[in-house]
């Protein structure tokens, strides 16, 4: 593979709680991610999956280990300089969607382009072509609370496409799902990675999930125990289903 | 966006919005009322002296206010004349004495004496009559608000001040004191009957000073020559009579206590009710802070909250306290709205506001983006 690395964790220990209490959460985890790639996150609960996920996203800051985020290293970097990164560099998928209830679908995508400072008729634009992208163009106006769980999630991940991040976390996004609308998801955050070049990262127990990943991370108390990529030349389901083949 | 997001959780949940309105309008309408009260006292209080024309004033030692003044020898008009920078000097009578109303009974008045033609004091606002009627026999002029206290239907009608027959000429609109006593407006030598005051006695002089020259020096030369008199500038004369009525009686500390009362009572309501409102928006104000938001972004979220939920109970409240004000204008105590006091109250409403989201930012701030992974 010749994609571009975006995301590169170093070694990353992180430990919660204090004095008796304290848990070694993350033992010592090095990946990368790549632009243009799904990756799917797996193991059982507890294992480290979404403490993993939140110190990638930059929300929690590892104990030990190095983190860089699109050329920039996290080492150091105070409360405020991290959300600037995740402002302008991550894009956030949650199990529950996390939108705002009091928000159209349109306002949603607009509040994460207005948190970057993108603002006015271009922000408008940006947001409607990303819910376009997502297939809901004709949901603009709704809110999440006349939404089905799927139309939810995309317009979720609209959200986190629209500022054009360079890496997409996304937190079991299909978990409160149904099996159609769950692959529907999947099926969207794999051409996502694909024609926008992001990278793309997604935690999941979900092994419905697998036939769209080009690689999948098993992760097992707190250490990454294992990977399988997809083997060069053969398509992922989503692949076959759009009729692509994967460049060589 | 802020601004949008802002409005649509206030306007969310309307029956929160609808307690945080209540209670600044209640807040807004305690302090309008209590504030506006002691605008109106200050201006009672001061109306005389503010409207006699007078830069020093030369009365009894001790005098503490306008109507509880003691006599004086009336020669100490000529004192004043003598002294350099004064260009004209007036004597003016004033002191409670007893109305007989034509209806049976009696009440207490405050007569004011003084040349129709020459001043110092004479009736202003005039609603009936002019100000040349009072030189007609048994002349007065009393205000039309106390007409029913004094048994008086209408000019022309006969009363008995001390014992001395007094004929309604004229009448004042909203010429008031602020003891509630009413004012009863007279010639000097009337009043003196009225008052059984001696004619070399008066209650005041008034002395007038060339332009340019400083009423203090001109107080100073004065108290010089009368050294067992009080010689007060007519702004020392008029704090005097505020620090009296105001303080010294506790009635201006009361009516700025329950303005203050006000203001704390609105403080904890609209705080209840922002932080109650981000406490139930925090797992949204923890996905804008993991999408990167700036914490400060967040706290313009909370201060536009409190500044849109105090710009509403502000409009509300003033529409209330107008009507109060205009239900109350021609009572004995009347409420004053001035276009200062709507801008204080304003500011006193936003600064509330302001003061209420700090528990709510300060909520906030604490806030661990790491939640959204666990709902």
């Amino acid at each position: 593979m010749s994609s571009a690395t975006v995301l590169e964790a170093r070694n990353i220990v992180k430990e919660l709680g204090r004095g008796a209490g304290k848990v070694r959460a993350l033992k010592g985890v090095s990946l990368d991610l790549k632009a243009g790639e799904l990756t799917l996150l797996m193991g059982p609960s507890g294992s480290g999956k979404t403490t993993l996920l939140s110190i990638l996203g930059c929300i929690l800051t590892p104990s030990e280990g190095t983190l860089t985020v699109a050329g920039t290293d996290t080492t150091g970097l105070t409360a405020e300089q991290l959300a600037v990164l995740r402002r302008q560099k991550i894009g956030f998928i949650f199990q529950s969607y996390n939108l705002f209830p009091t928000l159209t679908a349109e306002e949603n995508v607009r509040l994460a382009l207005d948190v970057r400072g993108e603002r006015g008729s271009e922000a408008t634009v940006a947001a409607q072509r990303a819910l376009q992208q997502v297939g809901l163009g004709h949901r603009l106006k709704s809110y999440p609370g006349n939404m089905s769980g799927g139309e939810q999630q995309r317009v979720a991940v609209a959200r986190a496409i629209a500022g054009k991040p360079s890496v997409i976390l996304a937190d079991e996004p299909t978990a409160a799902l149904d099996s159609e609308n769950g692959q529907a998801v999947m099926e969207l955050l794999a051409d996502v990675a694909q024609s926008t070049n992001h990278a793309v990262l997604a935690v999941t127990h979900d092994p419905r999930t697998m036939k769209y990943a080009d690689r999948i991370l098993k992760i097992e108390d707190g250490l990454l125990v294992g990977e399988e990529r997809r083997p060069e030349g053969v398509d992922t389901i989503h692949q076959l289903a759009r009729g692509k083949k994967r460049k060589k | 966006m802020t601004l949008t997001l802002a409005f649509r959780n206030l306007f969310h949940d309307r029956v929160r919005l609808a307690v945080t309105l209540v209670g600044i309008l209640f807040s807004i309408v305690l302090v309008a009322v209590q504030l506006g009260l002691f605008l109106g006292a200050r201006k009672m209080i001061t109306a005389t002296i503010e409207r006699a024309d007078g830069d020093v004033w030369i009365m009894a030692y001790g005098t503490k206010n306008f109507e509880e003044a003691q006599p004086i020898a009336a020669r100490q008009k000529f004192t004043a004349l003598s002294t350099p920078g004064v260009i004209d000097a007036k004597e003016l009578v004033a002191a409670f004495t007893d109305w007989k109303k034509p209806t049976g009974g009696s009440s207490i008045v405050v007569v004011v004496g003084s040349d129709p033609q020459e001043g110092p004091l004479v009736p202003w606002n005039i609603a009936e009559g002019s100000v040349s009627q009072l030189n007609t026999r048994d002349a007065v002029f009393i205000d039309k608000t106390y007409l029913e206290d004094l048994g008086i239907k209408a000019v022309g009608d006969i009363a008995q001040v001390s014992g001395n027959r007094a004929r309604v000429t004229g009448l004042t609109d909203g010429v008031r004191s602020f003891t509630v006593t009413p004012f009863v407006f007279t010639t000097l030598s009337r009043a003196r009957q009225f008052l059984s005051m001696p004619s070399d006695m008066t209650t005041y002089v008034l002395a007038k000073t060339e332009p340019g020259v400083d009423p203090v020096a001109v107080r100073d030369a004065i108290r010089a020559k009368i050294p067992d008199g009080e010689v007060l500038t007519k702004d020392e004369f008029r704090s005097r009579s505020l620090n009296h009525w105001l303080f010294a009686t506790g009635a201006g500390v009361a009516l700025i206590g329950g303005a203050i009362l006000g203001l704390i009572v609105g403080t904890v309501i609209v705080a209840q009710t922002l932080y109650s409102s981000t406490k139930d928006h925090l797992n949204e104000f923890a996905t804008l802070r993991a999408l990167g938001s700036s914490s400060g972004y967040i706290h313009r979220v909370i201060l536009a909250q409190a500044a849109l939920s105090g710009a509403l109970g502000y409009v509300l409240g003033m529409i209330i306290a107008l009507a109060i004000v205009w239900f109350t204008e021609n009572t004995a105590l009347p409420i004053v709205m001035t276009p200062g006091l709507a801008a204080l109250l304003l500011g006193l409403t936003l600064f509330m506001c302001a003061i209420s989201a700090l528990a709510a930012i300060s909520k906030v701030t604490r806030i661990d983006p790491a939640m959204v992974f666990n709902r």
